[in-house]
């Protein structure tokens, strides 16, 4: 059972990073829309976690993108980050109920599952455009960059999550 | 001694956060300067070699505009030939060749960040060394930046790092070209002097002051021009001749005589 689910890991894992660098890197939708599908992994990413080796793999998961596209470590710091808040951001949404043993994502609602990942998307893409570029003067860009590509990558995720998602009993 | 490790146990979520996090800022901030970090490019072997396994696929896609677009490259080359006066013999003189010219592939474009940097399939085994030229048929691309030994990094003219000598076309006025990053067809050319007389659509190419790229390659178009804060420099948007979404075939380009130059010039600014 635990290898089946460290197998599936290691293939999301794997699977997310081509279909982000090969496919939505280039995407360039209205010429600067490249939606970060790859965040569906920490989505997806059992809740009863070790933190420290979620973490972990959220600073790989992000590094590993940052190899393919020219942008330092930026991808790292924004994911790593998500990766540590994503416990706050679990409890505000689903409230106490996620810490109990027998919590799943398949059991909550529809929009409680659209603001967890809202909220993942958000905080990722805020952190990672104030990065880039880097300035407050273009805080009107940084806004409108969060704003488009957020929703693109929302809708994308959800898009994907309904087609791969996890069976349910 | 027990109450730093019971902080340390307890804390240990978040102290591996804040270690990750300033691995990721160091690696980040390290590399705004000019020689960026050796890791984190795309240029290195793994990265190249899945760039250039998935450009092999997505390359048939486009091969008739290619061909179409090497066709007018060549048509115009047989037309300046042509029409130069015809010589019986050609003394080939390799102590008068300047620039060498290497062909490369784009395996990877980008154009969408702040920060562009494109990978190309020549690297240090064909001899493509950091600061050689690129340029397309239709003007120029970029600089090489970092090279691996099958892959090169090059960055764009479309990077807020890239400062290119640039002129007026037929005149010897020259500023620097940089890009603001609001549009991938328009980059901004600075410090051109409010006496220079200007009309939208002269042509800029790049300025002799470039060790870098041969004097007079094709840049763009003005598109608009006007005075920058000071009144005394314009601020000239200028249209590139490039379509940069869509690139293919470029050529690298090498001045023998850099090294030359650099010396020259460092030996000016040690006196």
């Amino acid at each position: 059972m635990t290898n089946s689910y460290y197998f599936i890991n290691v293939i999301r894992f794997t699977l997310l990073v081509l279909v982000q660098v090969l496919v939505f890197n280039r995407l360039n939708f209205f010429g600067f829309i490249n939606p970060m599908v790859y965040i569906l992994f920490l989505y997806w990413y059992p809740i009863k976690e070790n933190r420290p080796v979620f973490l972990g793999i959220g600073f790989l998961l992000g590094l590993a993108i940052d190899f393919f596209s020219d942008t330092m470590a930026l991808h790292a710091a924004s994911t790593v980050t998500i990766a540590y808040l994503r416990p706050t951001i679990m409890r505000f949404v689903f409230g106490v109920n996620y810490e109990f043993q027998s919590f799943k994502l398949s059991n909550t609602t529809r929009a409680q599952q659209i603001t967890f990942l809202a909220l993942l998307v958000v905080a990722h893409h805020i952190i990672f455009f104030s990065l880039e570029i880097f300035s407050l003067s273009n805080l009107l860009l940084i806004l409108k960059k969060v704003l488009f590509t957020g929703s693109a990558t929302l809708v994308l995720c959800l898009l994907f999550g309904s087609l791969f998602s996890v069976s349910r009993e | 001694m027990q109450q730093i490790a019971n902080f340390i146990i307890r804390y240990k979520t978040s102290l591996l956060y804040m270690l990750l996090l300033f691995i990721a800022l160091a690696f980040t901030v390290q590399s705004h300067s000019y020689h960026r970090s050796k890791f984190f490019n795309s240029a290195n072997w793994f990265s190249g070699t899945v760039y250039s396994a998935s450009s092999s696929i997505s390359s048939y896609f486009d091969l008739d505009d290619e061909n179409r677009a090497l066709v007018e490259e060549n048509t115009q080359l047989k037309r300046l030939l042509l029409n130069s006066p015809v010589l019986d013999s050609v003394e080939l003189d390799t102590t008068e060749i300047n620039y060498t010219i290497l062909p490369a592939q784009i395996i990877k474009n980008s154009y969408a960040n702040p920060d562009n940097y494109i990978t190309i399939n020549r690297g240090k085994r064909d001899s493509v060394k950091q600061d050689m030229g690129v340029i397309t048929a239709k003007g120029i691309l970029g600089i090489v930046e970092i090279t691996s030994n099958r892959f090169a990094a090059v960055q764009s003219i479309l990077n807020t790092k890239s400062t290119i000598n640039a002129k007026i076309k037929n005149t010897n006025y020259f500023g620097s070209l940089t890009w603001d990053t609001k549009r991938y067809d328009v980059v901004q050319l600075e410090d051109i002097p409010r006496l220079v007389p200007l009309l939208v659509g002269d042509t800029i190419v790049t300025g002799a002051m470039s060790s870098i790229f041969p004097e007079n390659i094709p840049i763009g178009t003005i598109k608009k021009f006007d005075l920058n804060a000071s009144k005394s420099f314009y601020r000239i948007d200028v249209e590139l001749f490039n379509d940069m979404t869509n690139l293919k075939n470029v050529y690298v380009i090498e001045n023998i005589n850099r090294p030359e130059v650099l010396q020259l010039e460092s030996e000016i600014n040690n006196q």
